[in-house]
């Protein structure tokens, strides 16, 4: 069947293909001709006219308000705040000591580290447990170690809000249909909706701190813990939830003792997802005073401390990457049968390991203070090695970077950026409805029209564009290296496997970190930005691009090299369009990340709704913030409609769905 | 053989009735019923976009009968039998388990009915996978709350009963396909069902371990004398282990009789296709083909009832007479066997039915 598949996909181009083309043609010409002819136009087809232009932002205030003060949510939000904080406050004490709370003093750091260390060991083996003790022992010897723990014990209480509200959603969405049809469209606007969106509500009702920096992350972790849990229970075999019934199992019982079981795999998925999301937005809930290394990371920043800045960013990535594979580890472990029936204390050998092994700790903690908590002052610091670093590329590279910015700047962003603030607005519009039409045809071109028209009517026109074009040139630049990069990469077993890897590896981190080194190398302004947002939201083109090469199954490689294609004609007639909708995903997903990378990077310095948004943050408007919210995921969302609906086409057309 | 008989002799009253069953797929189901005046044709079923899963099927199952449900994939052999036991809600119809109308109880009283009287066995074994074994097999017990030690004992002892001691700690997944469907057959005993469903219980498995399970399967039927029903689309399995077969088509359970009788008297052309390429003198009976006594007891040497035509085809060719004598269950020649008949089904000579 595959091997027919890119015939049959030829043979529809040649003999419909014209008219689609035909289609396309048309609408650039009309697209041109509405630029060109500008002067033309009447006022309201250049920008949407005033009085088309809605108080969206206000009407939302009003909403909040009256949901806030008249239906006394406050009330409700209050109570959780409070429940939240006294659990920060027993986490804090558990690991930092002092802050009221129980009144204990702190575990010493070397109890922590060791406990790390064993539960790397229980999930995996030696190597994981060497990664995440070894980033304990790390973080305490080089002085990180508090800010470590305070971001820490915002995840420990952020993710299991986030986990405990996305499996009951997820639970009740699989039950009941119609929640599911309400849920959906809504997850997909939180999901495109900027970590800063989330922000403001959660100032409004909860106030500033770290209790409000929880809240706002276990909100937006919510959403891939929902997905995964109705994916989980969709995907139940129907005679497992059977075999429950024929058991007289209760509904009760068969969601605990059934369901959730079998489900288990996509579950904890959705908990690895759920941890990412948390230390990602952790850091970014800094703005509102959420404690810890993302705050670190803000002042330095701020100051241009790049050196401790980096020192920072690395202790991040490090608990990045000790979570994720941590939590990989826990999806993939799989329960194996005791060989024989052994004695009590050979079966919980890790437990008591890591029993005396904390016991050690203690012993250790109390004969040298060193062991208890290594003081700030007498830390290791690699803060001169960042410093070094910083200082040798300020000189070495200064020239060349400040040459490549100002060429940027000059020659390419500045014009761009002029570009995209002369489209008219009846260009744009008809640009976004023509592509809906081209690929999904009437009913799409309405979809992309009506995003369109949002972001006209809320009166942030001029600001998207800027988005727009920040966006679109990252995007470009993405895919030109992206593209032939993840073909090289596809080319060898162990080079698709490393690039995959390295990949993984780099989704983790939190984005903000990408903004240091181009910080260091740029200084602050739009040529940093832009930077940060093309090494970021180049990760998902290069993975998918990979993946999508490496799906082409190897009889069709034979079939297509016996008809003797050269290896350009390989990859043109047979690879590239096999691996379409693998890649519109990549390129979908690459829009997505630099959506939102343009936002956060307005810390350093943008014009454009992301600029909006942290003024709205800073001034608490709310109306203001989710309006610009708003206006962004619907951006991403008319990108998401066409690729993803030009990708289900490709796939169709291949056969592959 | 002797079980057999015996529970054929004391076979009591139907265990499982149901009339005019209907399933059906689409729209809306109940509205299509109701205005077709409870039976549609089946053009009228297709036009409206529905699909009959289960067409008017009226059956009874005597305690201690193993009915098979034969036909192709999607004919519906598997919608019947959860409607059966109401995993699948009938569309209409009735349907009466051990006097009980099924279709009346409430959700508390068909967990209860499931917890004491019925036990099934699932074509992918449907083993929950984070279970061991010995937790899989206590699984319905621990549902309705028996204590641990107990219920172990008992999983422990069915564990037995299907030979797989010594792998109560393995997990599913550490088990080959067959060892995977033992622990399914224990675990849907462990109650100590009156009625075992099993659907396609072995069409998962290869043809060597799938002969093995069938031996088990009867190993095991002859020591409990459940009431089964079996869905097989093997014709051979159902052979084997049939009391009686019910062939569904499209829905429609177009015959519904013992082994001898569908070879021997086809109901459809359907049922006929399917019974073409069998060996019918392994599967028809003696006594099927025996015919009442003309006068005088024939010579020769006296046949079984109970053997098959295929086993006693050497003492009919060597006898060389038209007619032998047929014992009956108390060991009188009270019928007779008409050899050609028996040579023309052994050879595969199409019978003038
Ligand atoms: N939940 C359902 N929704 C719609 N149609 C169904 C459903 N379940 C079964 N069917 C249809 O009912 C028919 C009988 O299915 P099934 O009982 O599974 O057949 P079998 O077990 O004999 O293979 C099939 O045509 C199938 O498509
Ligand atoms: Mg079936």
């Amino acid at each position: 069947m595959t091997a027919l598949a890119p015939t049959t996909h030829l043979g529809r181009d040649a003999e419909a293909g014209l008219r689609p083309r035909h289609k396309a043609l048309l609408l650039l010409g009309a697209f041109v001709a509405l630029v060109a002819l500008k002067h033309l136009l009447p006022a309201g087809l250049v920008r949407p006219p005033d009085w088309v232009i809605l108080p969206v932002g206000q009407w939302l205030s009003a909403a909040f308000e009256f949901l806030r003060e008249d239906l006394g949510l406050e009330a409700v939000t209050r109570l959780f705040a409070g429940f939240v904080a006294w659990h920060l406050e027993i986490l804090g004490n558990l690991l930092l000591g002092g802050r009221g709370g129980l009144g204990l003093p702190a575990l010493p750091w070397t109890v922590i580290a060791v406990s790390g260390f064993m539960i790397g060991y229980a999930l995996q083996g030696w190597r994981l447990a060497a990664l995440s003790g070894g980033v304990f022992v790390y973080l305490a010897l080089f002085g990180q170690w508090r800010y470590a723990m305070e971001t820490l014990s915002l995840i420990a209480v952020s993710a299991p809000l986030a986990v405990l509200a996305g499996l009951a959603l997820g639970i009740a969405a699989a039950r009941h249909p119609r929640l599911e049809a309400a849920l959906m469209p809504l997850l997909n606007v939180m999901q495109s909706m900027p970590h800063f969106a989330y922000l403001i509500p959660v100032v409004v009702f909860f106030g500033v701190g770290d209790h409000a920096g929880a809240v706002a992350t276990a909100i937006f972790a919510t959403p891939p813990m929902v997905r995964m849990t109705l994916l989980g229970m969709r995907r139940l075999p129907p005679e497992v939830v059977e075999a429950g019934m024929m058991a007289g199992a209760t509904r009760w019982q068969r969601l605990r003792h059934v369901e959730v079981p079998t489900a288990r795999e996509d579950i904890l998925v959705g908990v690895n997802q759920v941890i990412m999301q948390c230390l990602a937005m952790v850091v970014i809930a800094s703005f509102i005073g959420a404690p810890g290394l993302g705050y670190r990371l803000l002042l330095a920043l701020q100051s241009l401390k790049i050196g401790t800045a980096l020192e920072l960013g690395v202790s991040i990535v490090l608990i990045a990457i000790t979570l994720d594979r941590c939590s990989k580890a826990w999806v993939e472990r799989r329960p194996v049968h005791d060989a024989a029936e052994r004695p009590w204390h050979e079966r919980h050998r890790t437990l008591l390991v890591w029993l005396g092994l904390v016991a050690l700790a203690f012993a250790a903690a109390s004969l040298h203070p060193w062991a208890y908590e290594v003081p700030r002052r007498q830390a290791l610091s690699t803060a001169p090695f960042w410093d070094a670093i910083v200082d040798w590329t300020t000189v070495a590279l200064f020239e060349p970077a400040h040459q490549l910015r100002t060429m940027l700047s000059l020659h390419v962003l500045i014009p761009l950026r002029d570009l995209y603030l002369y489209l008219p607005f009846a260009a744009v519009a008809l640009a976004a409805a023509g592509g809906g039409y081209l690929v999904g045809g009437l009913r799409s071109a309405l979809v992309c029209l009506g995003f369109v028209a949002f972001v006209a009517l809320t009166g942030w026109w001029d600001r998207a564009m800027i988005t727009l074009y920040m966006v679109s040139f990252a995007v470009f630049v993405c895919l030109a290296l992206g593209l032939p990069l993840g073909i090289w990469a596809s080319r060898s077993d162990g080079r698709g496997r490393r690039v995959l890897l390295l990949c993984d590896t780099f989704q983790t981190f939190p984005s903000f970190i990408y903004l240091i080194p181009m910080v260091m190398l740029f200084q602050v302004n739009d040529v940093a930005a832009i930077g940060a947002v093309i090494i970021y939201a180049m990760i998902p083109i290069v993975r998918y691009t990979v993946e999508g090469m490496r799906s082409v199954p190897s009889s069709l490689h034979e079939a297509v090299r016996m008809a003797g294609a050269d290896g350009r004609q390989r990859l043109l007639n047979m690879e590239l369009p096999m691996a379409l909708p693998h890649i519109l995903v990549g390129i979908n997903q690459t829009i997505m990340f630099a959506l939102f990378m343009v936002i956060i990077a307005a810390f350093i310095g943008t014009q454009d709704l992301g600029q909006e948004l942290m003024r709205a943050l800073s001034a608490n408007d709310i109306g203001k913030g989710l309006t610009l919210g708003l206006c962004v995921a619907s951006i991403g969302l008319l990108f998401d409609h066409i690729l993803t609906e030009w990708a289900r086409r490709r796939k169709a057309a291949l056969g592959l769905a | 053989m002797t079980v057999k008989q015996r529970r054929e002799a004391d076979r009591g009253q139907p265990l499982i009735t149901c009339r005019n069953l209907w399933k059906i797929y689409g729209p809306d189901p109940a509205g299509l019923l109701k205005a077709h005046g409870g039976k549609p044709a089946a053009q009228a079923i297709r036009d409206s976009g529905h699909v009959a899963a289960v067409n008017d099927a009226s059956i009874d199952i005597s305690e201690g009968e193993i009915l098979v449900v034969m036909g192709l994939s999607g004919s519906g052999k598997s919608t019947l039998m959860r409607c059966l036991c109401r995993l699948v809600e009938p569309t209409s119809g009735t349907l009466r388990v051990d006097g009980q109308d099924l279709l009346a109880m409430d959700e508390r009283q068909l967990i209860e009915i499931r917890r004491s009287k019925m036990g099934m066995v699932f074509q992918n074994f449907a083993l929950l996978p984070t279970r061991t074994v010995l937790d899989n097999v206590a699984f319905p017990l621990e549902m309705r709350g028996q204590r641990t030690a107990e219920r172990h004992e008992r999983a422990r002892e069915m564990i037995r009963l299907v030979g797989l001691e010594g792998r109560e700690q393995y997990f599913p997944r550490e088990l080959s396909g067959g060892q995977q469907q033992r622990v399914g057959i224990a675990r849907s005993l462990a109650i100590e069902p009156d009625l075992w469903f099993l659907d396609e219980p072995f069409s998962a498995l290869d043809p060597l371990i799938r002969r093995e399970m069938q031996d088990e399967f009867l190993r095991l039927q002859a020591m409990l004398g459940k009431t089964i029903v079996f869905i097989t689309h093997d014709f051979d399995e159902a052979l084997r282990l049939a009391d009686r077969i019910a062939i569904m088509y499209e829905g429609e359970v177009v015959q519904i009789d013992t082994p001898d009788k569908i070879v021997l008297q086809p109901a459809t052309d359907y049922v006929a296709k399917f019974t073409r390429e069998i060996p019918k003198a392994r599967v028809v009976h003696v006594r099927s083909l025996a015919e009442p006594l003309d006068g005088e007891v024939p010579d020769g040497p006296a046949l079984q009832g109970d053997a098959t035509i295929a086993s006693v085809a050497r003492t009919i060719v060597q006898a060389g007479r038209p007619y032998l004598p047929v014992l009956d269950e108390t060991g009188q020649p009270t019928r007779r066997l008409d050899c050609g008949r028996a040579l023309a089904l052994l050879f595969g000579e199409e019978e003038a039915a």
